[in-house]
């Protein structure tokens, strides 16, 4: 037998279980109507739940976007730090989230394709309660008559089939806001696990990583400033060459001081001097647009710097 | 004859129309049977779209019964198969 008729055999039999307990019809057009408005606030309350868990997955998207231009962000401020493995880290961590952000799409997608379809249900079904309200009185009233136990048979069974099929479209929907809601749960347990950190937090080892380093390249200046200031250009000298870091720092600081003594100092060195004090010029590998000029219309797809979209 | 699309309504589609519309159902049945779920999608879009264009959309305050049933626009082959299953349970 073909998909159409054993189709139809499973969508009627569905019907007339839910009619068949009634024994005058008129009783039956009675119950119809009040499982009809039933069903009405149901598939209304499907909407509205609908509706929530797409703004759900909407205000992720945006949790993920911004910790995704806050990682953008730490990863120049490593390169600035010549911090070339914690740049690294942020930007694959970044490339994680736009892979969240391509499932997230997809559902929501799904999810606004599901909303619309119980907006149209819900519109056509108001007309058909209407419609079905105005037909039942007609037939109680011509109850007396021979064919009336049939048209109210024929009109019942029309209407369950429709109702049968309408709550086949919400049982549809429960289960796509199931989907969702288990989606949804997994991206919020990523972020609880710091899998995917949540980075507006203050236990974010790569920011703490970042700020330590800034911290001591801060105090290597002020060593060095002082030291500039206090000791004479031959104990400067002895002392930098102690770590290369040191080193560096003090050629920017004796630069100042003695020219004649930075010339004792490699080129190299004083490349790496640069790097602190020229953070905001961005190293020509980062692109200057930063993630706040994301797009705020595509709420599912990450710039095209560092990310996979 | 009267055909329903689950979640798109109802249309009378003329008893001339009725023999390319099972043709066209043995092959989404055929699809079903060699589990091509491919091949499924795109035989129920063929199929709802000759109701669509050889029917004529009944009202939504019309109430009457449908003689055939095609599953709803975008239905995979599991949403089908899962819905056919349910074939023993409803006539129990």
């Amino acid at each position: 037998m073909g998909v159409m008729k054993r189709l139809t055999g499973i969508v009627q039999a569905k019907a007339n279980k839910v009619m068949d307990r009634v024994e005058d019809p008129r009783e039956t057009l009675d119950l119809s109507y009040e499982k009809q408005l039933e069903q009405l606030q149901q598939v209304k309350r499907g909407v509205a739940d609908v509706a929530t868990a797409r703004k759900r997955i909407e205000l992720q998207a945006q949790q993920l976007q911004q910790s995704a231009a806050k990682l953008q962000g730490q990863a120049r401020q490593a390169l600035a730090q010549n911090r070339e493995d914690l740049a690294r880290e942020a930007l694959s961590r970044r490339a994680g989230i736009s892979t969240q952000l391509d499932q997230l799409k997809t559902q929501h997608d799904g999810l606004v394709q599901q909303e619309q379809r119980l907006i149209a249900t819900t519109q056509s079904l108001q007309a058909r309660v209407e419609a079905f309200r105005t037909q039942k009185e007609t037939l109680k009233a011509s109850y007396t008559a021979a064919q009336a136990q049939t048209r109210i048979g024929e009109a019942v069974s029309g209407i369950s089939e429709s109702m049968t099929d309408t709550g086949l479209a919400m049982q549809r929907a429960q289960d796509k806001i199931a989907q969702m809601q288990a989606r949804a749960g997994a991206v919020d347990e990523l972020m609880a696990s710091g899998t995917l950190t949540d980075l507006t937090g203050s236990t974010d080892p790569l920011q703490a990583e970042l700020d330590r380093t800034s911290a001591q390249s801060q105090i290597e200046l002020e060593l060095a400033q002082m030291k500039g200031a206090l000791a004479p250009p031959a104990t400067t000298e002895a002392l930098g060459s102690a770590s290369p870091a040191t080193d560096a720092l003090d050629a920017a600081q004796t630069d100042q001081q003695d020219t004649a003594d930075a010339d004792e100092h490699d080129v190299a060195d004083a490349e790496t001097v640069d790097t602190p004090s020229g953070a905001a010029s961005a190293p020509t590998s980062v692109p200057a647009a930063g993630g706040a000029a994301l797009p705020a219309d595509d709420l599912f797809s990450l710039g095209s710097e560092g990310g996979q979209s | 004859m009267i055909v329903r699309i689950l979640e798109g309504g109802q249309f009378e589609v003329p008893d001339s129309e009725i023999g390319a519309l099972e043709e066209l159902d043995a092959q989404l049945a055929a699809t079903i049977e060699r589990n091509d779920g491919e091949g499924f999608s795109a035989a129920l879009a063929k199929l709802a779209e000759k109701v669509r264009t050889t029917g004529t959309a009944l009202d939504p305050t019309t109430i009457v019964s449908s003689d055939l049933t095609v599953p709803h626009d975008g239905a995979s082959l599991e949403e089908v198969r899962h819905l056919l299953a349910s074939e023993d349970a409803a006539d129990a």
